[in-house]
Order: structure tokens, then C-alpha cells, then sequence
């Protein structure tokens, strides 16, 4: 499945903010490790403001710092912000409704997944990583494939 | 922290308990003085292990908890475990595991089904000792793989389980009502 590119650019940053909450990033700096335009990226950080995640610090070596709990805060907190996850409307036909029926299954489960990992068990996953596995380079910031409909992409 | 449950037949092994007196490796930032330790469970543990249960599900399940001990806390049988956390003579948690094997066609394996901490430690790391010693358990009974099934609205302890390096495993729990 594929989250749209907010919903993972605003991963990412939180990621990067929560793993040295004492230290302030600037949206620049992410926004080149990530490929995107700082002005994107202001976006979606101001979203994470809005929930009360991280904070804005002005002045000289201002930018963002973390300011959530992360043993607490669930990738679903920052899904549900960013994607569409209400259920979809009634479908018409009986072979629509079977396969919202399927539809919604995969929703739930990916729901319960997302609810189940927070950002702390995200940044343990990071340190877990075997050498070989690392990444050359930052997730690729492709365009996420929206279905308009849940969770899936 | 609540409680999983998983299938229910007992792979035959006799043999000496499951003998566990660790203590966590890695402690918890706010890990409690003395350090907690876990063993495996005694008859004079079974008020406590209800306490926590009825603490936790709201049901007190009397009966059933004696029944537990009767199969998991004898001592009589190595793939079955029943550890309590122990602080200074106070139960502040316990697990059940089992090593079970070729259910639903998986090689032999460790079960968890019941995890369970007080609500006053958690964020402890009473939990996570409760894992660590029931897998090392596991491991001693030469299974390399542990699991458990919980409901998805159980968030806390799905929570739990990820933030000790669980992950979504390679079966899919299906129901259906039989109801007409």
C-alpha cells in the first residue's frame, strides 16, 4: 500500500524530529534530505503544529523540535490527519457492496496496524535495521498513488 | 495491560518447569527499585494473578484462573509456562506461554496468550521482562519464533507487542457467525 506523499513527508519529519527531541530542525533541511520544496514541506509541518507534535522556534537557529509524546503518539494519529479514512458512501449494487465488503476488511487491519505503532516502536524499528538493509538513499518522495477511498493507496 | 488468547491444545512434554529468574537486560528508564524478578508462578500467586486480571478486564474469572494453574502452573510440563513478576513478595504481573506444535501447520513454535501488568507499573518494563523471560523460555525449548493473536481494537498491548519487535505474521485469523 502507498501513503500520500504528505502523509509520508510528515512521517519522515516527525521521525527525524522525535529521534533528538531537544534539537531544532529547519524545514530546509528536511525538505532537501527528502527531495521537496521547502515551501511543501511548510505544509505539512504546519499541520504537525496545528496537532501539536512538533513547534516552530524563531530566530536564529530556529526551524521545528519534536513536542509529542513518542510512546504515544501512533502512525494512525498522523494518518488519520492527513488521509481520507472515512468509510466510503453506500454502493449501489450488490457486487459494489461485496467488494467495499473486502475493502473495508483491508482497511480495518490496516488501521489496527497503523494504531498499534508508535513513533518510538518506528524509531526502535530504525535502530533494529540490519546494516545490509540501510537505505543508500532517503525514500524516494514519489507521488503517492491516492485511491480516494480509505486507507489504500 | 490486557490480555491475548490463543489456540488451546497442549503439545505433550514432560519434563522440569520452566525455571525463569531474569532480570530485564535493558531496563526501562523508569525501571522500579528493587529491581523486579521474574519466576515461575505458585499456588499462593493465584489471588494476585486474579487481582491483576480482574483489575485490568473489569471480570473477575475465579475459576478459570485456578483451572490455568492447574494446566500451566504445575511445573509438570517444560513447553508450558506461568511466570509471575515478582517485586519484593508483591505479583505486579504475569504471563502464559506454551510451545506448540505444527498448530495450524506451523513448525514448533512459542504461544503467548496471557500478558498481564498491573496498571500502577506500567511504562516500567515490567511487561517487556515478562516477554523477555517467556521467550527465553522458548528459546531453551529450541523454538525460534513467538507468537500471539489479539484483538485489533486491543491497541495498548498491540502497542506493546510492536514496541518489543513484534510484526504481523504469516496467518490471518478468519470467523464467520454461525448464526443464521
Amino acid at each position: 500500500m502507498k501513503l500520500q506523499q504528505n502523509t509520508r513527508l510528515a512521517l519522515y519529519s516527525l521521525l527525524e524530529f522525535a529521534a533528538d527531541p531537544t534539537r531544532h530542525i529547519a524545514a530546509s533541511e528536511i525538505a532537501q534530505k527528502y527531495g521537496v520544496s521547502p515551501h511543501h514541506l511548510a505544509k505539512v509541518l504546519a499541520e504537525l503544529a496545528r496537532a501539536g507534535v512538533v513547534q516552530s522556534v524563531r530566530g536564529v537557529g530556529g526551524g521545528y523540535r519534536f513536542a509529542g509524546n513518542a510512546r504515544r503518539l501512533t502512525m494512525m494519529d498522523i494518518v488519520a490527519r492527513f488521509e481520507e479514512t472515512s468509510p466510503p458512501e453506500t454502493e449501489p449494487t450488490p457486487g459494489a457492496r461485496a467488494i467495499a465488503r473486502v475493502l473495508g476488511e483491508i482497511d480495518e487491519i490496516a488501521k489496527a496496524t497503523f494504531s498499534s505503532i508508535t513513533l518510538a516502536t518506528l524509531l526502535r524499528s530504525m535502530q533494529r535495521e540490519p546494516e545490509g538493509e540501510a537505505a543508500a538513499d532517503p525514500p524516494a518522495p514519489a507521488t503517492a498513488v491516492a485511491s480516494g477511498r480509505g486507507l489504500r493507496g | 495491560m490486557p490480555t491475548s488468547s490463543g489456540p488451546a491444545s497442549p503439545r505433550a512434554r514432560r519434563g522440569t518447569s520452566a525455571r525463569a529468574s531474569t532480570k530485564a537486560s535493558a531496563r526501562s528508564p523508569n525501571a522500579i527499585e528493587p529491581a523486579v524478578v521474574v519466576r515461575p508462578v505458585r499456588n499462593e500467586d493465584i489471588e494476585a494473578v486474579i487481582g491483576i486480571d480482574t483489575l485490568v478486564t473489569g471480570q473477575e474469572k475465579r475459576a478459570y484462573w485456578r483451572s490455568v494453574f492447574r494446566r500451566y502452573g504445575t511445573g509438570l510440563e517444560s513447553a508450558s509456562q506461568f511466570l509471575v513478576a515478582d517485586h519484593g513478595g508483591e505479583v505486579l504481573g504475569f504471563v502464559i506461554g506454551e510451545v506448540r506444535d505444527w498448530e495450524f501447520g506451523s513448525p514448533p513454535c512459542g504461544w503467548v496468550f496471557v500478558i498481564n501488568v498491573t496498571p500502577k507499573v506500567r511504562q516500567t518494563g515490567v511487561g517487556a521482562q515478562l516477554l523477555e523471560a517467556v521467550c527465553a523460555g522458548f528459546r531453551r525449548e529450541g523454538v525460534r519464533t513467538v507468537r500471539t493473536i489479539l484483538a485489533r481494537e486491543n491497541t495498548l498491548i498491540l502497542s506493546f507487542f510492536r514496541s518489543q519487535g513484534m510484526t504481523t505474521g504469516p496467518f490471518i485469523p478468519l470467523e464467520m457467525s454461525l448464526e443464521s
